[in-house]
């Protein structure tokens, strides 16, 4: 695409690109970090994942404040505009991932100390594996414009969705076995629910970047897998 | 609450009433309105140079549609072939078709004073007559018609009323129009236009000398007088065209380039030259 004739507006639009990336590559790193210290107990990687938080929110606050003085300053129109509002979007899908990861670190934290069942622990690094792979390549989507990667993104969540059920029964199963585990096992399920969450985050990316990309919302049905809001595990004889 | 009470709730609240509702004041482009003007296979040339290719253009009843373009690329022209205000001038020629319900106004039987009655134009700089506000609306309106003295005061009160400028001037209707401000002239001269009851009224950049509080006032009455008008106004303001218009035609070297509503021109334009220039890439 040309310049714009005023070149300090086409700095300001690559400033928000920058700012867009530099926010995912923190939330991806704290993502993965967050899981990392889940699985291995390590509560100074947690505490180092709770402490990044208040970087990626000040980006946050300044991918704001800089699309609204574009807003006000420039009157952008067409795919500028798209670009503007998609960056205020993602700004905040992403920094909700941030706030999803900065709470599965927290609740690392909580059960250090307790029994854990790695068997279970496997199972939500199989979720994480799934949901890591999805926003490296959503933020590489909007990164290069790629409308097609988003999409696939946005198709892919069901398969999270569906684990995320299967390992909600899993951990009911294990409650119910020894109530020892219940402390465990609801903070568990709490961070697998928060990936759960982070996999929708990015089909929210995947979304703004189809609009900012075509024009146009994305139309139909998301595939979805999670059923966990109607599972109950019977109880035996 | 019963879930039955849920459902009998009356439709006034139900969403899809809410957005089915009439939208006053938003530039929703109403695509079925019949169409008052077509442009069909329409050249002009000044001289020998040709400033219109074949343009093809429909604008729909009582909506606004919004020529934009850079400087020189024949909007300004497209629009004085609607009422033939270029025959002043020998050496200019428009050939193709120009169809107002149902007839060329470019043939040479067209009645021009009667198609300047029904075409009204509005030019950049406020053009009041040396006379007083009454007369400038009187004036326009005696050149058409033969009213008697109420009848004559009902029409001026009314055009001045619908060119929201009534509570300004009721008191001073014999002094001087060129007393008034740039904003109060350019809305006596809407209007003057107004008085004669056209079908059509055609806006040459009718804000780009006001200030932003008169230009307001200019955008408020436009969208206004759409509910009655036919409207086509070329400005170089792009959120003017967008704010005002439900249709927007983009011009470049005499050819419409784009043509459709204004929503999706502004949002999520077809062509590449279109989305250059509304985004301030054209150079």
């Amino acid at each position: 695409m040309p310049d714009h004739i005023v070149s300090a507006y086409d700095a300001e639009l690559q400033d928000l690109r920058r700012l867009i990336t530099e926010m995912g590559g923190i939330a991806e790193k704290m993502v993965v970090e967050a899981i990392t210290a889940l699985i291995r107990r390590d509560t100074a990687l947690a505490q180092a994942v709770i402490a990044a938080d208040g970087r990626l929110d000040g980006l946050q606050r300044q991918v704001e404040e800089q699309a609204i003085l574009m807003i006000a300053r420039r009157q952008p129109l067409a795919v500028d505009l798209r670009e503007t509002i998609s960056a205020i979007r993602v700004s905040g899908d992403v920094e909700r991932i941030g706030d999803l990861a900065k709470n599965i670190a927290k609740r690392v934290l909580a059960i250090a100390s307790q029994f854990q069942p790695q068997k279970i622990v496997i199972g939500v690094q199989h979720m994480s594996d799934l949901v890591m792979g999805q926003l490296k390549d959503v933020l590489d989507a909007y990164t290069g414009r790629d409308v097609e990667a988003a999409l696939d993104v946005w198709r892919r969540d069901g398969a999270i969705d569906a684990l995320y059920t299967s390992l909600f029964r899993e951990l009911l199963t294990y409650m119910m076995e020894d109530p020892r585990n219940i402390s465990f096992c609801t903070h568990l399920l709490f961070c697998a629910k928060n990936i759960e969450r982070i996999g929708d985050h990015t089909t929210n990316v995947a979304e703004t970047i189809h609009y900012l990309v075509t024009g146009e919302p994305v139309t139909g049905e998301r595939p979805k897998g999670d059923q966990s809001s109607y599972a109950t595990v019977e109880v035996g004889p | 609450m019963n879930p039955a009470a849920l459902q009998e709730r009356p439709p006034s609240m139900s969403p899809t009433a809410l957005t089915s509702a009439p939208i006053v004041g938003t530039s929703v482009a109403d695509t079925a309105a019949p169409v008052r003007i077509a442009c069909r296979n329409l050249d002009f040339f000044y001289g020998g140079a040709q400033a219109l290719k074949s343009i093809d253009l429909d604008v729909h009843d009582r909506q606004v549609t919004a020529l934009i373009g850079p400087s020189g690329c024949g909007k300004s022209t497209l629009l004085r072939t609607f009422n033939r205000i270029y025959s002043l001038y020998p050496e200019q020629r428009a050939e193709g078709e120009v169809i107002l319900d149902g007839r060329n106004v470019l043939a040479a039987s067209t009645d021009l004073n009667e198609l300047r009655a029904r075409v009204g134009m509005v030019f950049q700089k406020p053009t009041p007559f040396p006379m007083s506000i009454y007369d400038n609306i009187a004036f326009g309106v005696r050149l058409y018609e033969r009213l008697g003295r109420a009848a004559m005061d009902e029409r001026v009160e009314a055009a001045l009323r619908k060119a929201a400028l009534w509570d300004e001037v009721k008191d001073k209707l014999r002094q001087s129009g060129m007393g008034l401000s740039g904003g109060q002239q350019q809305r006596l001269c809407i209007a003057r236009t107004v008085a004669q009851r056209p079908e059509v009224i055609l806006f040459d950049e009718p804000t780009s000398a006001l200030d932003p509080i008169s230009t307001g006032r200019i955008e408020e009455l436009i969208d206004s007088l759409r509910a009655e008008f036919t409207i086509v106004i070329v400005t170089h303001n792009m959120q003017q065209a967008a704010r005002i218009s439900q249709f927007t035609a983009f011009m470049y070297l005499g050819e419409i380039v784009e043509f459709g509503p204004t929503n999706r021109i502004f949002m999520n334009p077809a062509k590449k030259q279109t989305q250059d220039y509304i985004t301030g890439r054209f150079g």
